[in-house]
């Protein structure tokens, strides 16, 4: 399956492995984040909103 | 502009203006040198240039902050933002003062610290102009760095985070001069190098040091 | 219809959101298609072996670890003159994507130059210039995380930036001055561009190119409306307390 990669094995599954980590670990990192935010974000929204409902229900 | 000067000088050189402490930093520095690699002479020889300059770099760094903190903290930094004296000519002040009280004297010491390294004797001459152009820009680009950092407690890790790979070509530039020198070898484009740099930095560097205080002072 | 409505926050958020799955998708498409056809369907190099392989890494990585530098340059210059905060705040999400990239950059450029030179790491030029870019990241990211205030840390981050990035050019023309000397006769196995790459290499180094290109969209795009979100909550929270 993997090609005969004579002599520099190492190197170059060390740079694939290292680099493919590398970019799972950031879009990870960006969609954990990503996530967080929105959720956080709906959180404060309709805690803003509960505030101000009360004084238009009167 | 020139009482500015004035006064930053007299400021730096009463106690604990932190006029001497540079110094003695450097002399620390380059006496750390032989300690950590060894007392072997010609080893010492062939890092001297470099180390010369990375302890005058260092030394530089650390009374960078020194450069707008006092007058932040006082209060005094929005009344010379509002003098009818431009920020710009402010900041350029201060990167002068910065190089009188630090600079100059790295430059003056830097060959009495290269006897200590072992400096190849006709390094020494090289040792002195690469400084003497290159601390200017040091300084310059340090007041920069602080003029970004003045509003933060505890900024002074994070400008020497900033700084110093400003830092960077001045150095290599710096150091490149007194190792050719030292060889024989043409000097002139790194110090001409320098000379730019520094040249660039005095002119366009005040722009941006007054843009991140008025950042700052808003 | 010009570009600058999207630098409204709301608008912003509302047209990327349906788009970013897709190019993500993309992304991750050619990524698999380039690095399969490259690593598995392309020959040795006659001089460096099987290491040649490392090109579709190093290549794509290292151009966009300059081209993401060069974003947030341009994106802290709107925001300077525009005031946009849709700008400045692409430009934080920017930052950590660069600094991957500089990072696969190094350690598959360290690693291609390992057979050559016998050693994990060497101050070749390229290298050293990268690690320099990494450093530069590293001073803006901190820069942004140190300040509290959003439209203040937006102002001196751009100011950085555009300060750093003479310098970043000043370091490169200083870093080749500065290692002439040294590794004489060695090639550097870096590729400049696609010009002095066989075809049988190039085709699958473009569609990766591509492939990273579209990641750091998608990545901007993601990141950008996050920042929008997260500066949003600060906002709504101080007001509460207020």
């Amino acid at each position: 399956m993997i090609p005969d990669l004579g002599k520099y094995a190492i190197e170059v599954l060390s740079a694939y492995v290292v680099s493919i980590a590398l970019l799972v670990a950031i879009v990870a990192l960006f969609m954990r984040r990503a996530k967080k935010m929105r959720v956080q974000l709906a959180q404060v929204e309709t805690r803003v909103k509960a505030i101000k409902e009360p004084m238009d229900g009167e | 502009m020139i009482a500015l000067l004035r006064r930053d000088l007299a400021l730096a050189v009463r106690a604990g203006g932190g006029f001497g402490l540079g110094l003695a930093f450097f002399l620390i520095v380059i006496v750390l040198v032989p300690l950590g690699v060894g007392p072997d002479a010609t080893l010492l020889g062939a890092i001297a240039p470099g180390m010369l300059w990375v302890a005058a770099l260092l030394a530089a760094l650390l009374s960078l902050d020194r450069i707008f903190a006092l007058d932040f903290e006082d209060g005094s930094l929005p009344l010379l933002a509002t003098s009818p004296l431009p920020l710009e000519g402010v900041a350029l002040a201060k990167g002068v003062a910065h190089w009188i009280t630090t600079g100059l004297p790295l430059t003056i010491a830097a060959p009495a610290l290269g006897f200590l390294l072992n400096l190849q004797p006709s390094a020494y001459v090289w040792l002195f102009a690469s400084l003497a152009l290159g601390t200017p820009a040091l300084s310059m680009i340090g007041t920069f760095g602080a003029a970004l950092t003045v509003g933060l407690r505890r900024g002074g890790l994070l400008m020497s985070l900033l700084v110093l790979p400003l830092y960077l070509p001045t150095l290599i530039f710096g150091a490149e001069a007194v190792r050719r020198g030292a060889e024989g070898l043409p000097a002139a484009t790194p110090l001409l190098m320098l000379a730019g740099i520094t040249l660039g930095a005095f002119a366009l560097l005040p722009v941006a040091a007054s843009a991140a205080l008025r950042v700052n002072l808003r | 219809m010009s570009i600058w409505e999207y630098a409204n926050p709301k608008k912003f958020i509302a047209t990327t959101t349906p788009v970013v799955p897709w190019v993500l998708w993309l992304s991750v498409a050619l990524l698999a298609i380039g690095l399969i056809w490259g690593f598995f369907f392309t020959p040795d190099d006659f001089r460096q072996g099987s290491t040649v392989k490392i090109i579709y890494l190093h290549v794509p990585a290292a151009l966009m670890a300059i081209n993401a530098w060069f974003m947030m340059l341009v994106a802290s210059l709107i925001w300077l003159v525009r005031r946009h905060h849709v700008s400045a705040l692409a430009a934080r999400a920017a930052a950590p994507v660069g600094v991957v990239m500089t990072l696969i950059a190094l350690f598959t450029g360290a690693v291609w130059g390992q057979p050559m030179w016998g050693t994990w790491w060497a101050w070749d030029p390229r290298l050293t210039s990268f690690l320099i870019l990494f450093l530069f990241y590293l001073g803006y990211i901190a820069l942004w995380q140190a300040i509290e205030d959003p439209d203040t840390a937006a102002d001196l981050t751009s100011v950085l930036c555009i300060v750093g990035s003479v310098f970043a050019m000043l370091s490169r023309y200083a870093v080749n001055f500065w290692n002439q000397g040294l590794h004489q006769g060695t090639s550097v196995p870096v590729v400049t561009g696609g010009r002095s790459v066989a075809d049988v290499f190039f085709v699958p180094l473009v569609v990766c190119m591509v492939a990273f290109g579209t990641l750091f969209i998608a990545l901007v795009l993601m990141g950008t409306a996050t920042e929008i979100r997260a500066r949003r909550i600060k906002a709504l929270e101080t007001r509460m307390r207020g």
